[in-house]
């Protein structure tokens, strides 16, 4: 049988999610070196493609979300099509998929939130923040979820990206949001918050907190917040201070330069105050007695150096209680297990080498199934951090085809696998639908001087699009 | 990003040996899985030592006979191991600092998997292409905003 990856007869590949990193590999794919043809089949399980970037991607950060200018010249490929609103495992399963393309890239992302493990973790009021991301972002599975924004003090567990994101967006007045993208429900909901006091609490010190610079700078201008660190909690340890003399890190110098400069700050009086705390962590949430979160303990963590000199942080025997009704934990993201794909516990992706997805019993790779993005490595880095990484799996991809090593569907003409898309599911959107949606959506957003105006159900959207 | 983010795409854990075995099957075994360090392990997963191309390199500069010796004889015994969480930037810099090109990756007394010098320098190459990438999308953005 003739190898596929000719005009004839491309290479058919199904790339199972449509965030950054399965625009990266389409793109990777079409560009490749071997002159091989490619054609792309980009499902996701939203009628929406772009992944985080609009259902992430906090929505005061546009100039990041215009990555997805980038993301539409790949798609305007003609051998890339788009079938949205098709969910794997459920509408379609990986022996549909075997049965129509050559190869299939799984690039789901990290779909869940890791746990605190406290005694009150699942009190009422205590949430994932990407919950709330997701929610304030216009994600239609948290269309109908309600946070309780009556309360005046509210906690976010975790110094990462998300975690300012969801303390910044508590913190923004009205006014500032609604120049932004963020979801009618949420703004609304936010006009009427009573939040007062955000707290951002890390478990280590400044120079390991993992927001960057631009981030943290944000948070000292935001219209109607003061930002408030403590000066004790920004001056750095020693063992801090050696590894940045020994590292010569500057970005990491300026980040805690630029907490320090906060500490030094007087609170303004504005009406809202976001606090940020480090070396403390949360190890109870206590409710009252209807359930409901009134109050965290925290305990005072110390920084010690392990074996390669990394700072990690230990419980000293110092605790507190501060009173909060709402909580966000923001302490990492994990991957989620997809229908038949092996997965591997220990670091929560599919169990792969480079992108190969492997068998769990033999440790050899599966013919014609691989992986990229966070639930190939792990969520980890920007956006752009998807790029090589999906390089990475394309290369093995390549590297396979020229060795024979891909699958042999019964059914490889891209008419029969949209046939099937479309009998399984005769609502999914197409990139031509998503582009209609997406103009619509800018252009309700024109009338009120924003980005867009999300459709946050998928009633609405397929409503638009007089379906 | 930690290094538990390279060992997630790394597939097998890490390449042992135990240390009664000897350096010739020490060589076949480094030669078959293409790598430059086998972990020693002792009942199990307790890391007892590595053993590096180095090590045999040193030892067969003034011993004909290596091949039969086992792996105890030769292997470095002070092995500094890495913790899952343990940060890129820091492992980079002690492993540059101490020479070490393998390090052996340990969780609650367990070996997890082995990262290399190359896997730390590949991981920050395209950590740090990401974020150029990333930045250039946002500078034309500006650009076309204006």
């Amino acid at each position: 049988m003739a190898r596929p990856g000719t005009a004839a007869e491309p290479l058919r590949v199904a790339i199972v999610g449509a965030g950054p990193t399965g625009y990266y590999a389409a793109e990777a794919l079409f560009k490749n070196e071997h002159g091989v043809v490619v054609e792309v089949d980009v499902y996701d399980r939203l009628p929406t493609p772009y992944g985080l970037v609009r259902a992430g991607v906090a929505p005061d950060h546009q100039k990041i979300k215009a990555v997805t200018a980038a993301f539409d010249k790949v798609a305007a490929n003609p051998r890339f099509r788009f079938f949205g609103g098709v969910e794997f495992g459920k509408d379609l399963t990986l022996g549909d998929l075997r049965a129509h393309y050559h190869q299939v890239l799984y690039c789901t992302g990290a779909q869940t939130d890791r746990r605190m493990g406290i005694p009150g973790e699942d009190l009422q009021g205590s949430h994932p923040a990407t919950e709330f991301v997701a929610w304030y972002n216009g994600h239609p599975d948290y269309r109908d979820y309600g946070f309780d924004l009556s309360q005046e003090r509210a906690a976010v567990v975790g110094v990462g990206n998300v975690a300012i994101d969801v303390a910044r967006i508590l913190c923004r007045t009205p006014e500032e949001l609604a120049t932004t993208d963020i979801a009618e429900h949420a703004l609304e909901a936010l006009r009427k918050s009573r939040v007062k006091e955000v707290y951002l609490l890390g478990r280590r010190g400044p120079a390991q907190a993992a927001f960057t610079n631009p981030e943290i700078k944000e948070i000292g201008e935001l219209a109607d917040a003061d930002v408030i660190v403590r000066p004790e909690e920004v001056e750095l340890d020693p063992l801090s201070r050696a590894a940045l003399d020994k590292s010569q890190d500057r970005a990491t110098r300026k980040k805690v330069e630029i907490l320090q400069g906060y500490a030094l700050r007087k609170p303004a009086g504005k009406s809202r105050r976001l606090i940020v705390r480090f070396l403390v962590s949360p190890v109870e949430l206590t409710g009252d007695a209807a359930g409901r979160v009134v109050a965290m303990r925290l305990v005072r963590n110390e920084l010690y150096a392990t074996a390669t000199g990394a700072l990690q942080p230990r419980a000293t025997t110092l605790f507190e209680a501060l009173p909060v009704g709402l909580v966000f934990r923001s302490v990492g993201y994990r991957g989620v297990p997809l229908p038949g794909v092996p997965f591997n516990e220990s670091w929560g992706v599919i169990l792969n080498e480079k992108g190969r997805v492997l068998d769990p019993d033999t440790k050899q790779p599966i013919v014609g199934e691989y992986t990229a993005g966070w639930i190939k490595r792990g969520p980890s880095g920007v956006i752009g951090t998807n790029k090589p990484d999906a390089a990475e799996t394309v290369a093995c991809m390549l590297e396979d085809l020229a060795q024979g090593a891909v699958l042999q569907p019964a059914h490889p003409a891209a008419a029969v696998a949209e046939a099937l898309v479309r009998q399984r599911t005769p609502n999914c959107l197409s990139y031509a639908d998503w582009l209609r949606l997406n103009a619509l959506e800018v252009s309700r957003g024109r009338a009120q001087g924003r980005p867009r105006v999300k459709f946050t159900r998928v009633e609405e959207m397929l409503a638009a699009l007089g379906r | 990003m930690d290094i538990a983010g390279i060992l997630a795409t790394k597939g097998e854990k890490a390449h042992t040996i135990r240390p009664e075995q000897t350096i010739r099957e020490a060589l076949a075994l480094l030669a078959r899985h293409n790598v430059g360090a086998l972990i020693v392990v002792e009942g199990g997963e307790r890391p007892v030592g590595i053993l590096s191309e180095r090590d045999i390199v040193r030892e067969a500069t003034h011993n004909e006979t290596l091949f039969g010796r086992t792996v105890a004889d030769i292997m470095t015994r002070d092995v500094i191991t890495g913790a899952p969480h343990d940060d890129l930037l820091t492992v980079a810099h002690t492993m540059i600092e101490k020479r070490i090109r393998h390090l052996p990756v340990v969780d609650k007394d367990r070996l997890v998997g082995i990262v290399s010098i190359g896997d730390i320098l590949k991981a920050q190459r395209d950590q740090y292409q990401g974020e150029l990438d990333t930045l250039q999308t946002q500078f034309l953005a500006d650009d076309r905003a204006r």
